[in-house]
């Protein structure tokens, strides 16, 4: 990647996509810092899943166990599961950036929903290097930031149920949740998942649940033979609100690039 | 065990997952299959997530202002609220709904 004055970087759409998708991902970052306190993580941990673990799903998955009374086996074992998709995603970033040496290590702490989708909207090589670094740098100091601002404010706040902050948990999962729905497959597969998770809370120890709604959604992925990038789109899709007619609607737009069609192209 | 042990496993396996992506043979991971398995596993477990935190207390399953929270969250999905507005829809909605008495 050839280095770049400032002002000429500013002009190139990946780096301008990349800084908004930075800011609109880095200010949910207040509701994560503070609902974490309010879950019952202290401030240092919760920092140390925003900088070390780093990927949103993962995190409010973590913290959801916790509130809920899971142990902390549960509740990494249902962000370790979440955080399956970036294995995907690192492969796909591999084949268009191809990064080496140190580089190679600092991408795969960046892969991340919205880092991959503002690098695979791209057709450019050069831009797809900078989409992606402008995206994952942006949102990790956003990101990280906006954490320590969330996890002080909800400190102070006394009784977070007062504040109705379990219902913000509950708006954050539906929120990470409702741009995969595209579809009734999704949808059918969200149901059936939830169903199995009301019908086992009753039976089994707090988290667990979770657990096993990972596992009859598995059995579905294995089974049947529907998009095989399904699920796979970002929280936040960097290309939507910009090119409203560039995505279909139906998770085949260049954003959800897990089909490679970029892949040839990126020499 | 404590929390911090299990918080720090968590991250590790998650830097594990990313960095596979990168260091392991594209061939060995282009199988459409576990790709298919990554997508419906985030549907599954966030909607898992979503109505655990709605309904759960424990091993309890009880209805209370969080299904208002729900509610107003998915009438801002709907009208495609910024994620933000969308926390706070969800917030303001239990917020008021246990001011006005239903807990």
């Amino acid at each position: 990647m050839p280095i770049a004055w400032p002002p000429k970087l500013l002009r190139s759409p990946a780096v301008r996509v990349g800084l908004s998708i930075s800011i609109a991902t880095g200010l949910y970052g207040v509701s994560f810092g503070a609902l974490s306190v309010t879950s019952g993580l202290d401030f240092w941990q919760t920092m140390a899943l925003s900088f070390l673990l780093f990927s949103g799903g993962s995190q409010f998955a973590f913290i959801g166990v916790v509130a809920g009374g899971g142990s902390g086996l549960a509740a990494m074992g249902a962000a370790t599961l979440l955080g399956m998709r970036n294995g995907i995603y690192g492969m796909q970033l591999n084949v268009l950036l191809r990064p080496r040496g140190w580089r190679r290590y600092a991408a795969a702490q960046l892969t991340i929903d919205e880092s991959t989708a503002t690098s695979t909207g791209q057709t450019d090589p050069a831009e797809q290097q900078r989409g992606f670094w402008a995206a994952g740098i942006g949102i990790f100091v956003l990101w990280n930031l906006f954490t320590a601002v969330g996890a002080l404010a909800g400190s102070a706040l006394g009784d977070p149920k007062q504040w109705g902050l379990d219902g913000a948990a509950v708006a954050a999962f539906l929120g990470l949740l409702w741009p995969r729905l595209k579809g009734r497959e999704p949808v059918a597969i969200a149901v059936v998942c939830a169903l199995a998770t009301v019908l086992a809370v009753p039976f089994v120890p707090a988290g667990v649940p979770i657990l096993i709604a990972a596992v009859v959604a598995a059995v579905i992925g294995w089974l049947s033979h529907g998009r095989k990038d399904e699920g796979l789109e970002p929280d936040i899709d960097p290309y939507t609100e910009r090119h409203p007619g560039h995505h279909p609607g139906n998770g085949t737009s260049a954003g959800n690039g897990i089909n490679g069609t970029n892949a040839g192209g990126a020499k | 065990m404590s929390l911090w042990v299990w918080l720090l496993l968590a991250c590790l396996f998650a830097y594990a997952w990313k960095l596979v992506g990168y260091l392991v043979p594209a061939s060995l991971l282009q199988n459409p299959r576990m790709s298919r398995i990554a997508g419906t596993m985030t549907i599954g477990l966030l909607a898992s997530l979503a109505i655990v935190n709605t309904l759960a207390t424990g091993q309890a399953l009880v209805l209370d202002a969080r299904l208002g929270a729900l509610a107003a969250a998915a009438a801002a999905l709907f009208l495609r609220a910024p994620f933000l507005v969308v926390v706070l829809a969800g917030a303001g909605a239990a917020a008021l709904l246990r001011l006005a008495g239903w807990n």
